[in-house]
């Protein structure tokens, strides 16, 4: 799946990507399992042939989009975005795809429209992780709609020039660098214009820990463990010092107006 | 049996496999083959074979007693010795890989996540066991004496399940965890049921 050159501003980060074996082997996506190998071992099972994105709520052009026609939809682009999970580790990875605007414009959501709510699947017959009681099912993310319409957050059907991996969120995802990993979320199913501020999985499975915004801040430690430090995967070596993180994950300049004025510890 | 129980050469061979898990990590650590985060990887199961070797040891005496192979009690000391060689190690790593080695940050994380807390408190607890392993320190304190203070090693059991089940309960994955605990419930509630029935 080949991508030109995105222009947009940060898009391109000068960090050196994480191996490939790495970026496709150590992955969180709980459908498949909680450990980190499991959805290299079991993602095999997800069918994303035929997939259809439903989008709905209050918009003018509410539809559903057929993955071909998506693939269609604006050219791709390729970005090096800088990953953070909330665990604690990094990476950086050559996503292929188009602004998630790029969608959201075409479905012209109405004035009442605040937020934007992803659905990913959840299948029991493909995905064995279900069965676990870590989340409800299906996993939801949500966005504020200036967020969602930011050109940085990115509507991914592709990395390392490839189609997706099933273990990385096959056939498209979101990635949202400058959020905790698990914002960006994963196969996604459903697209949801809505007035009022969602719920998403993990506040509603941990709210004293997991907020709506999650943005990478290292000033603002998750109760159970710091954040003022990351180490990246495949680089900072067994007995390397863990590098800094910073603040947005580094895109500060472009994301940092988005939340001028609030209290990032209590929007956390 | 007893008589390979009681070979010369059983305890050195013991000792050997009690090492190859670390050898394993070693050599796995050293040519890359433990994955993207060989951090991780190596804390993770230094702390899971201090665990398993503290099952074994805890094993040997209703062993010993189903089976009446009383030498089985001459490993019991080896294997204990190892559960506390490997909680050192773990706690080692995860000073120096997690915490690269900052003496303040890793007393303020021990304070802070509980469940550092209690893997701390765990091998805090071994400390006078391990200190007191060999025979002039039997001697020393009286066999009375001696066995009081190793009763302790079933609070460290206790307090090592809590600090697994709690580093796995952000995700609510304890499939491990129990399977821990069941084994552990069993070795003590079989002692609970001597003593009873006895």
């Amino acid at each position: 799946l080949p991508g030109a050159r995105s222009a947009v501003a940060g898009a391109l980060v000068l960090d050196k990507p994480t191996s490939y074996a790495d970026a496709t082997s150590y992955n969180n996506f709980y459908e498949f399992g909680t450990d980190k190998s499991d959805p290299a071992e079991r993602a095999h099972t997800l069918k994303t042939r035929p997939w259809t994105v439903s989008v709905e709520g209050e918009c003018a052009k509410p539809g559903r989009y057929g993955i071909e026609d998506l693939l269609k939809l604006a050219p791709m682009e390729e970005r090096i975005y800088r990953l953070r999970c909330v665990e604690g580790w990094s990476m950086v990875i050559p996503w292929v795809g188009y602004s998630l605007a790029e969608l959201i414009k075409r479905a012209e959501p109405t004035g009442k429209a605040k937020f934007v709510e992803f659905t990913t699947l959840a299948d029991r017959s493909q995905m064995p992780g279900l069965r676990s009681g870590v989340l409800d099912w299906p996993y939801v993310e949500a966005l504020r709609m200036d967020e969602a319409l930011h050109p940085l957050a990115l509507l991914a059907f592709g990395m390392y020039g490839e189609v997706l991996p099933n273990q990385n969120g096959a056939p498209l995802r979101l990635v949202l660098p400058w959020k905790y990993g698990f914002k960006s979320a994963k196969s996604i199913v459903k697209i949801r214009f809505v007035e009022k501020q969602p719920v998403s999985s993990w506040e509603r499975s941990a709210p004293q820990e997991y907020g709506f915004y999650s943005n990478v801040n290292p000033n603002v430690p998750h109760p159970r463990w710091s954040q003022a430090t990351e180490r990246r995967i495949g680089e900072d070596g067994l007995f390397a010092k863990k590098r800094a993180t910073l603040m947005f994950n580094g895109y500060e300049a472009q994301v940092g107006q988005l939340y001028a004025g609030m209290d990032l510890k209590k929007h956390y | 049996m007893t008589r390979t129980l009681l070979h010369p050469l059983t305890k050195p061979a013991l000792f050997l496999l009690c090492l190859l898990p670390l050898a394993g990590l070693v050599v796995g650590a050293a040519t890359g083959q433990l994955g993207a985060n060989p951090a991780e990887k190596l804390i993770r199961e230094l702390g899971e074979w201090s665990l398993r070797l503290l099952c074994l040891t805890l094993a040997i005496t209703p062993l010993r007693e189903l089976t009446g192979l009383a030498a089985l009690a001459r490993l019991r000391r080896m294997l204990g010795v190892f559960s506390f060689a490997y909680a050192s190690l773990h706690l080692l790593a995860y000073g120096w890989l997690d915490m690269g080695l900052a003496l303040a940050d890793i007393a303020a994380d021990i304070l802070k996540r509980p469940f550092i807390l209690m893997g701390f408190t765990a091998w805090l607890l071994m400390l006078p066991l391990a200190a007191t392993s060999f025979n002039r320190a039997i001697k020393a304190l009286g066999a009375k004496r001696w066995q009081w203070l190793h009763k302790a090693v079933y609070a460290v059991a206790a307090v090592a399940l809590m600090h697994f089940i709690w580093m796995r309960a952000g995700k609510n994955n304890f499939a491990e965890p129990a399977v821990y605990g069941v084994i552990l419930a069993t070795l003590l509630g079989w002692r609970v049921y001597r003593r009873a029935t006895r």
